[in-house]
Formats: C-alpha cells, structure tokens, sequence
C-alpha cells in the first residue's frame, strides 16, 4: 500500500507537470483575430430577400447555388466579359467562432448593393456580390479566395478575421485582384501587398485618439494600466496604450497583468487602488474586462475604466448593469450621431432587419460603397486599375469623411464612446 | 507596494485560498481513500456550477437552495463518473494509470457535454452554455460589501465560502475519525481485500465515497461562480492545476493538509501580485509547491494522514 502511495504521488507530480504544460501551450495559441463586438440582437432574425425583381443577383452562400438568371460560376465567364454585370466576392464568417460578426457583415454588405444598383449600380452595370462562408478559418478562406480568382472576379471584400486574411490576401495579391478588408485590425494585414486595403481601423489608430479624448474631458494625469500578456491582440494594445499615454504626459502608476480565462482580479484591483490612480486603462478581450471592471466597482472603486475594441460591445451593459457606467471605450464608429450617411444608414437598417448596425455593419456597409466608388472611377475593371482608383478615394460614408492612407489603411477619425445611462454615448 | 493595502491583499489571499481548499477536499479524498487521482474532478466543479446556474436564473431559486440541490447533483455525477471510468477498471484490477487516463476521457466528455447544453434567457436561441460567459441574474447574489474602515472591506459572499470550507473540512474530517462510514472508508484504504473480508460493501463505500467528494467538489464550484459571477464551460482548469498542487503541498490524502496547501497556494499568488509580480503569480505558486517538496517530499502532512485520521 505504501508503495502504491508512493507510486501516487510520482503519478501526481507527472499529471501536474503535464497539466502545466498544456496550460502553457494554451497560452502560447492565443489569436491575434479581429476583437469582440457586438453580438447582434437578433442573430436569428430576417433574412432579406435578396434584391430588387428580376435583377441578376447571385447572392449565395455556396458554390454549387453559384448561378443566377445572368451568371455562372464557370472560370470562362469571367466578371470582366460580362457585358451589364460587376462581379464582386465577400468572404465573410458565417459559421464557427466570428459568425456573430459575419452575420452582422452580409446583412449590411446586402443591404449596400441593393442600394447601390437601385441607384443604377456602376455606370449602369449591376453589381453581383458572390458571399462565401470562411468559416472563420484561414485554411477555407483561402479555398474560397481561390474560387473567386477563378471566377475571376473584380474585387474581394473580407475575410472577416485577421488570422484568415493573413493566409488569405496574398493569394489575391499574386492573383492582382484588390481586396477591401472590412474588419480586420491585427497589424500586418495591408503589408501583405499593393492590392490589399482596409477600412477597418487598427488598434493603433483608435487608442491614441482615445487616450486624447479621455484626457481633455477627464482631466487624468496617473493611471492604472492592466492587461491579458497571453494574447497577442491585448499585448498589441497594452503596446499602443503606453505609446500614447507617455505622449499625452500621463503617468503609470502601476501595471498589473492577468491571464485569458482569469475570473479573480481581486489582488490586481486592490494593488491598483493602492496606487490610488485617477483612471483604470486596460487592453483586454470582453470577458477578462468584464470580470476587471466587476471587481473594481466591488473593491468600491469609481474612476473612470478606460478600454479598447475589446470593450466595443453592447454585452458589456447587458452583463454589467449598473457597474458599466463611467467605462470609455475608443470604436471607429457608433451607432448615436455620426453624419448623415451614418444616421441614415442605421435608420435603414433597422427598418430592413429589426435590429440597430453595429461597427461590423458599418464598416461592412461603407467598404461597398468605398469599392462602388472606385470601380465606377476605375479607367477599366483590371485589378491594376481599380486599385489605383482605391488609391484617391475621397468619399463620405457612414464611418465619416474617408480616404486611404499611403499605407492603405483607413483613414477616418474614430470615435470616443461612454457607458451613460445603460448604453454607448459619443464623447465629444 | 503600498503597505496600506497588506489587510485587503490577505483579504483577497485567503478567500482565494478557500475555493482551493474546498476543490482539494474532494479532490484528496478520492486519492486518499481510492488511490485514483481524479482529473475529472474540475469537470464537476464546473459542471455543479452549470446545474446551479440553471436552478438559480431559470427556476428562480434562492442561491443557498441552489446550492444544496446544486451539491447533490454534483455527487451523483460523481457516482456516474465512478460507474463509467472507474468500475470497470477496479474489477479488472487495472493499473494505476488506466484510472489517471479514463478520469481524463471523462472530463473531456463532461466539457463537451456542457457545451451543448442550451442557454437561458433572451438569447436562448443563439447561444449555448458552453460557447460563452454567463452570470447569475442580478439579485441574486447578496452584494454590497462589509467595510472595516478604508482598508479593507469584505464582500459577503466571500466571508460565506471561508465559513463553507472550514466547516466542510471539520465536518470531513469528524466524519472519516468517528463514523462507521468514515471508518469503512478508511478500511478500504488500508486494503480493500481485507475489507472485504470483513464483510464491507467495499462498491458501497466507493460509491459513497464519490458522492461526497464530489458533491465537495460541486459545492466549490458553485460558491467559485458566484463568488466572480460568472460561468464558463473551462473554468475548472484555473482551479484544477492549483487544486492539484494544493493536495500535494498538504500530503496527499490529508484533509487538513489540502486545506492549508489550498490557503498557501492562494495566498502566496495573491501576495506575488501584491509585491508587484502578476506576471509571475502562477509560478510563484508551483514556486511554493517545488520548495516543499525538496524538504518534505511527503507534504506538509504526510501521506497516510486518511487512515490515522
């Protein structure tokens, strides 16, 4: 018996060791994909019917319903023969873990090319936007792009996720087809090649902004800084929100770390409260940051919580409650205010879907009418030609006053937002 | 480190500490009394918790309910696990390790089992238990905190998980010194042939054995997921690895030891926090653990600490 005890315990210290080891290689996987946001309201809601009647939509989610009364899919019907349509392809999530946000996407994504060709589409072509599932997958986003290169077509939008476009977009780059990407916002995506653009702005974009505003309405000078260091998206922002609190002046008056799927943050929050800061500052996905922010308001603390995309969803006042209130979170773009394209854009779908656009679908809806604008300046539909078109975008969509800049990434002014009275409200 | 906050931070320690304890409780008694080192014991921790949730935001049940039905809920899942992945492996006197693995198989098929549970509430449709966060209805949960001055205040449910540990683990241990149960568990560790013998329904004890445990293991999880309201298909792996190093740190199979290695380990991550360590609060913990075992390889309180009591 002793012996079986002992035996025990060697088989106790090995499960630990192997247990450790696979916590660390959790760790070590962590994605650098597209942050949270909003899950729509009603992800089981109205599917619209495609377009206007007897158009020649191809609106389809697999290969094999490809044809519509005025296209196949076969390779040698290319978008560029057809004589009144404009061939476009959107890879978008909608299954598996980003299809909350691939929903939101193809619903807006709809939603502008009707719009678009009511208004009579491209110099009098209709545009076709063929949207494939990516299945939040890089390896079946390429499979897809694949398929879009051989139909050939003009442009690609997406894929939903930065992990996907990574694999994704060179393929386009080689092929010279120009791809808009829509959401992603890990760094590195528009470096991929000349091809690739997006407008979907970058943590790095948004955060400086929001550290700018933050401190003129505020008035803070010392902060709390705390993060995720497992996950490649956090780390990337803890990066961006010390940058630009060093460039506003602002102190650090502690850096507290946690780990993805922590719950207990009472030893960080009460470390922090200690060092008595004016504001909490935190790069974190949305469960982390809603556990933080629970614990700081228990510990009774009231500064203001200020965060990244990652905080960019309505969930965070449906979790929260009350406890919410007083957290700033930077977005490219908000649902209350905006200029008239935006008012009108959240106005029109609502009334089409029964549930208010979030930044996914505004983002998603802008980057139609951002490609609209360049195919109809584009000297002719070869790839070279409407990327440089992409190039001189100058055009006012619902995310603002947009162009691109010299690195092809977005360039619009992003917003602040506040938790106040149970929802998001633009800081001004 | 601002010293002012040395009350809250081993404040924070302890309750910290006293999940662990709770999760050890059951975790050591399977080991002490079966020799089987239970991976699947974190999977009815969470799974207790599931149980809870329902109990508390769909039928609307007062949490201290909940958390009876919760707990026993949690024990016949335990007697469910010892019928699927041990049983079979004790009749065919398999070894150790076949054990070790079929408690892995189940804890992998408990998580899975969860994530396809469907949620509650106004996204029941879209969402799973398993795929997402989920918290207790507000209000169902006391809130607000205890305040001693600026320098600590202790939240109620917090101050409800240290009662439930310690008193858990006199009650644990009243019951292997001075109950025929306890003493029939204690037999069956001596020897389970001998016991036998002598005329123990040694399935019986098994069987009850695993109810308590577990039940001990679903009551941690549910005051766990109150405590942070909050609940997760994984949130028995955080406590699992401590859990673990807390037995170990005690002396395997000592109901005392498991207690006072699930406070050490809690206090020692929280301090290292304090001290301005988070990055390093895991490894201070097996930092701890390492330490120990260089000294006392059996444990703070030995390795036959069941049987003497």
């Amino acid at each position: 018996m002793s012996s079986n005890k002992k035996f025990g315990s060697r088989l106790a210290l090995v499960a630990l060791v192997a247990l450790a080891l696979s916590a660390c290689d959790l760790g070590g996987t962590a994605s650098s994909t597209a942050p949270t946001a909003t899950p729509a309201a009603g992800s089981n809601a109205v599917t619209a019917s495609p377009t206007t009647a007897g158009s020649s939509m191809v609106m389809t989610n697999t290969a094999s319903m490809g044809g519509g009364t005025a296209m196949t899919n076969t390779a040698s019907m290319g978008g560029d023969n057809m004589a009144n349509t404009v061939m476009l392809g959107a890879a978008l999530s909608q299954s598996k873990t980003a299809k909350v946000y691939g929903d939101s996407q193809s619903k807006a994504i709809k939603m502008a090319m009707d719009e678009i060709n009511a208004a009579g589409g491209i110099n009098g072509k209709q545009i076709t936007i063929d949207i494939q599932d990516d299945a939040s997958n890089p390896k079946q986003a390429a499979t897809v792009y694949q398929k879009f290169i051989n139909d050939k077509v003009i442009a690609i939008i997406g894929p939903t996720l930065s992990n996907s476009a990574a694999t994704a977009d060179p393929l386009a780059q080689q092929a010279q087809i120009p791809v808009l990407a829509v959401s992603n916002t890990a760094g590195g995506i528009v470096d991929i090649g000349d091809y690739i653009y997006r407008d979907s702005l970058s943590e790095a974009q948004v955060i400086p902004n929001t550290i700018k505003v933050a401190k003129a309405k505020l008035n803070i000078s010392k902060v709390a800084l705390i993060y995720g260091n497992d996950d490649a998206f956090t780390k990337a922002g803890y990066s961006v929100f010390k940058q630009a609190l060093a460039a506003n002046g602002i102190t650090i008056t502690t850096e507290q770390t946690f780990q993805k799927g922590n719950i207990n943050f009472s030893a960080q929050i009460t470390a922090i409260k200690g060092s008595n800061p004016d504001a909490i500052v935190a790069s974190a996905l949305l469960p982390e940051g809603e556990g933080m922010i629970k614990e700081a308001r228990n510990q009774g603390m009231t500064v203001p919580i200020i965060g990244g995309n990652g905080f960019n969803s309505a969930k965070l006042m449906s979790d929260l409650g009350q406890q919410a209130e007083g957290v700033y979170v930077g977005a490219a773009w908000n649902s209350a205010g905006g200029n008239q394209a935006s008012q009108d854009f959240v106005k029109n779908f609502t009334a089409k879907y029964g549930n208010a656009p979030d930044q996914f679908a505004a983002q998603a809806y802008s980057g139609v009418y951002i490609l609209a604008d360049a195919l109809k300046r584009a000297k002719s539909m070869s790839g070279a030609d409407v990327r440089d078109a992409l190039k001189t975008t100058k055009i006012t969509v619902p995310l603002g006053d947009f162009t691109f800049l010299p690195t092809r990434d977005a360039n619009h002014t992003p917003v602040v937002q506040m938790v106040q009275g149970g929802k998001f409200v633009v800081v001004q | 480190m601002n010293w002012q906050t040395l009350p809250q931070q081993l404040a924070n320690g302890i309750f910290q500490g006293s999940i662990y304890a709770l999760f050890a409780l059951g975790y050591t008694l399977i080991f002490g009394v079966l020799d089987i080192l239970n991976l699947a014991h974190a999977a009815i921790f969470m799974m207790t918790a599931v149980a809870a949730w329902y109990l508390i935001a769909g039928l609307g049940l007062n949490f201290v309910v909940a958390l009876i039905i919760a707990s026993i809920v949690g024990g016949l899942l335990g007697v469910l696990l010892d019928r699927v992945a041990f049983w079979r492996l004790r009749q065919q006197h398999a070894p150790h390790l076949s054990a070790l693995i079929s408690s892995i198989a189940m804890a992998t098929i408990f998580e899975g089992m969860v994530v396809l549970l469907p949620t509650l509430g106004a996204d029941a449709d879209s969402r799973i238990i398993g795929a997402d966060l989920h918290h207790f209805p507000a209000g169902s949960i006391p809130s607000g905190n205890l305040n001693f001055g600026t320098m600590l205040s202790l939240p109620p449910i917090k101050l409800l998980v240290l009662v439930v540990a310690l008193l858990l683990m006199f009650g644990l241990q009243y019951m292997l010194r001075r109950t025929r149960l306890g003493r029939e568990m204690r037999a069956v560790a001596e020897s389970p042939k001998a016991s036998a013998l002598l005329g123990i329904n040694i399935e019986a004890v098994f069987a009850k054995t695993f109810f308590i445990a577990s039940a001990l293991g679903g009551v941690a999880g549910v005051l766990y997921a109150l405590t942070y309201n909050t609940l997760t298909s994984d949130m028995g792996n955080a406590v699992e690895l401590k859990g673990l190093a807390a037995i170990i740190l005690g002396g395997m199979g000592s109901i005392v030891g498991s207690v006072v290695g699930g406070f050490i380990i809690g206090l020692a991550e929280v301090l290292s926090i304090a001290l301005g360590g988070s990055n390093w609060s895991d490894a201070v913990a097996f930092i701890v653990l390492f330490l120990m075992l260089l000294v006392r390889p059996n444990g703070l309180f030995g390795a036959r600490a069941t049987r003497t009591g």
